[in-house]
């Protein structure tokens, strides 16, 4: 996002067709799981048979991803990651995923149309966030990066007070310590820092490895009405997720966190939503590894999780929260993702990538999968269906209409919270602004 | 740290060792590895992690080797702890120090003696100060462990063998997070801090034998400047002399210049004079006392106040 700012939009749209990209032929992925295994590399423009090397062995290498729902949509439980899915849970989800994506696509709409400077999509990502976010107890904390609209959902955070920072009327919208979801970062990886800070706080509260925790409490917590995990603080104790993209793997500070993080013991999850592309640069450009294998270098598990699963980022991140809880932490997920549209709206991902690459992953969609379950097993109904398209509509009407009502901020937001307490400089220069604005005020008993 | 649990301290070297300069000696001992932390040799890492501990509501005190060494913890500063407070709107605060041992002097090598305080002051959000006495260390520390902002601290580096009494007993009174006499004298004003306020005062010694009388303020606070006291006794003595190790662009001695001239312009008998670091890189120490301010060369710009 930092670059993207700046960027304009590129005015022309570039030819899509091979005969504009030149190069050798290579044959598009032609299932889903092809796409999948290959990855950034395997249709991004042309690549030198060193890169597809390099980028193969950035995706592909090691074991399978942990998936509970196919593409297909058919269900099949993990031994190590055990959940129970039941009709109410898959409703749950699914309407958080289509009513994300709803608002999402309205964020895009909302800055084409000039009411917003910039928004981050999160397309394509709604698997590995609502699972992610589902997974956490409202005692946990989360630390986002700019992106994670749909964690910011599952924290019951209003879609609304995401807008202040993309209108620009406020740089975090909502309540960050009550709604223990940190306020959006935008330089790169700085919060996977601060995530682990706080989660060594956590254990040094005593908030880790609390009575009642245990292995069989993984997957068994009591889903709420609308699929949330479990009880308040049930055992008292808690863990924090920091998530982060496959670009800020390569920044200093998330290898300082992942070596903070594991010596101490920290309860955090490294929740890595590798979704391909850092802007215009494909994963092979990070690592020569898959990301989720550098958490063996630090010590302790990575997990790569099928990112547009939401069953198995649900079930992978349960898990990993429950080890951080217990104190076995911390566990890193790589939740094998892909963006669907562009970094931001300033960018335009058809200068760095092939349209197959996006029809590939298209066969890979995180809602649909879960549509075809609950249609094929009979556990909702068209009325089901129906429901939450309304409710999706009613969300992007009230997210909407919150964007236009965004009262610019006065002057005094200048000042205000600079400081915690009194600062003479700031307390001066406020009451130089107060004195500026009111020169322009006529006098009240003008002899003029 | 006996007062209140939440105050942790964490760096390089501070636990067994007692830090490099022996600052948090014994600390470990007496309050254990979990508020006195050796941390892994990373200061991005000390820094940001630290950003997350005073979420939780710890007050962590953090510590900087060397004033070189503060540069990859920089970012995480500059773009974290200078700006939770303001962008939470205060749901969260910061309650973090950042102590630095600062400046030359000591015939180090390189990155070991520098005066970086300038670039920290430019940063909105944080509050910096200096001290340059044994008791000042002791009083400003705790008003910074105390302040619900952040608090970068800078330690001059080359006072920390001076010895001197500390009563522990009698709470300072009002903020030391201010400007303080530490000479009155009726000719000219000297301002400075840290560790060139020895410096300033033996200068005034000096003068005061060839019949100048120097006034030497130690300004304390570098962010915000407490300028009052500065201005109050620029309006006696019309004269005024800035002098700190840093280099002069873009710096604190260019700040108080600037804003006596905007203040007390008519009260100015010669324009304010700087005594400062050149603009070079920190040399190597056997040439830094070509560097640093010394005693004539404040005492050359005494003269040239009196020359203009």
């Amino acid at each position: 996002m930092q670059e993207s700012d700046q960027r304009e939009q590129h005015p022309e749209r570039r030819e899509r067709s091979g005969a504009a990209s030149g190069g050798p032929e290579q044959d598009p992925p032609t299932t889903a799981r092809d796409a999948a295994a290959q990855g950034a590399a395997g249709t991004a423009a042309h690549p030198t048979p060193e890169q597809v090397v390099a980028g193969l062995r950035a995706t592909s290498e090691g074991p399978d991803l942990v998936e509970l729902l196919s593409p297909e949509g058919v269900f099949t439980p993990h031994p190590d990651y055990p959940l129970e899915v039941t009709a109410e849970l898959l409703q749950g989800l699914y309407r958080d995923m289509v009513l994300v994506r709803r608002f999402d696509r309205e964020g895009n709409a909302l800055q084409r149309q000039g009411q917003l400077s910039l928004w981050a999509p999160l397309l394509g990502q709604e698997a590995a966030q609502i699972g992610a976010g589902r997974a956490l107890r409202p005692t946990d904390m989360a630390f986002p990066s700019y992106r994670e609209h749909g964690v910011a959902w599952c924290r019951g955070i209003d879609p609304a007070q995401l807008l202040g920072i993309f209108r620009g009327t406020d740089q975090c919208g909502w309540d960050p310590a009550a709604t223990r979801f940190n306020g959006y970062a935008i330089v790169i990886g700085n919060q996977v820092l601060n995530a682990v800070g706080y989660a060594m706080g956590q254990r040094l509260d005593g908030a880790v490895g609390g009575a009642g925790n245990s292995a069989s409490a993984a997957g068994a917590g009591a889903d709420g009405p609308d699929g949330a995990d479990g009880p308040e603080g049930v055992d008292g104790s808690e863990a924090t997720i920091a998530f982060f993209g496959d670009g800020a793997t390569s920044q200093g500070d998330v290898h300082e966190a992942m070596v903070f993080g594991a010596v101490f013991d920290a309860p955090v999850v490294f929740y890595c939503q590798n979704n391909q592309w850092a802007i215009s640069e494909p994963v092979e450009k990070q690592s020569r590894v898959p990301l989720y294998r550098r958490a063996h270098g630090y010590g302790f598990p990575g997990v790569r999780v099928d990112g547009n699963d939401v069953l198995a980022c649900l079930a992978v991140t349960r898990w990993a929260l429950q080890e951080c809880r217990s104190g076995n932490g911390p566990v890193m997920i790589e939740a094998f993702t892909y963006r669907m549209d562009a970094h931001t709206t300033s960018d335009d991902p058809t200068r760095y990538r092939l349209a197959d690459e996006e029809e590939a992953w298209k066969l890979l969609d995180p809602i649909e999968r879960v549509r075809v379950h609950l249609t094929r097993e009979g556990l909702a109904d068209a009325a089901f269906f129906e429901r939450v398209a309304q409710d999706a509509d009613e969300l992007a009407a009230h997210f909407r209409a919150a964007c236009y009502a965004l009262d610019s901020p006065g002057p005094d937001r200048l000042f205000s919270h600079v400081y915690s307490g009194e600062h003479e400089q700031t307390r001066r220069q406020h009451a130089e602004q107060i004195g500026y604005l009111a020169s322009f005020q006529e006098p009240a008993e003008s002899g003029r | 740290m006996e007062l209140d649990s939440s105050v942790l301290i964490m760096g390089e070297d501070v636990g067994r060792l007692g830090g490099v300069f022996r600052v948090t000696e014994g600390l470990q001992k007496d309050f254990g590895e979990n508020r006195v932390i050796d941390t892994p040799l990373a200061e991005s890492g000390i820094i940001g992690t630290a950003v997350g501990l005073a979420m939780r509501g710890y007050r962590p005190v953090t510590e900087i080797q060397f004033d070189g060494f503060v540069f990859p913890g920089f970012d995480q500063i500059i773009s974290q702890v200078a700006k939770v407070t303001y962008r939470s709107q205060g749901a969260f605060s910061m309650p973090m120090v950042i102590r630095i041992p600062f400046g030359g002097g000591i015939g180090a090598v390189e990155h070991h003696s520098e005066s970086p305080e300038s670039l920290f002051c430019h940063i909105a959000g944080l509050r910096v100060v200096a001290c340059s006495t044994p008791q000042d260390a002791y009083d400003m520390l705790r008003e910074a462990i105390a302040c619900d902002d952040p608090v970068v601290f800078f330690e001059p580096k080359r006072r920390y063998w001076e010895k001197g009494p500390v009563d522990i007993g009698t709470p300072p009174q009002g903020s030391t997070f201010s400007s303080v006499v530490r000479r009155p004298g009726t000719d000219v004003t000297v301002v400075t801090y840290g560790p060139s306020v020895a410096v300033a005062l033996a200068a005034a010694e000096a003068a005061a034998t060839e019949g100048r009388s120097l006034e030497v303020i130690d300004l304390r606070t570098l962010s915000p400047l407490d300028l009052d006291p500065v201005l109050e006794s620029v309006r006696r003595t019309g004269r005024a002399v800035v002098v700190t190790e840093a280099p002069r662009e873009s710096s604190i001695s260019a700040d108080v210049a600037a804003r006596i001239t905007e203040e007390a312009f008519y009260s100015l008998a010669a324009p304010v004079q700087r005594v400062a670091g050149y603009d070079v890189p920190y040399p190597p120490s056997k040439a830094e006392h070509h560097y640093l301010p010394d005693l004539d060369k404040v005492l050359d710009a005494v003269d040239r106040t009196y020359a203009f």
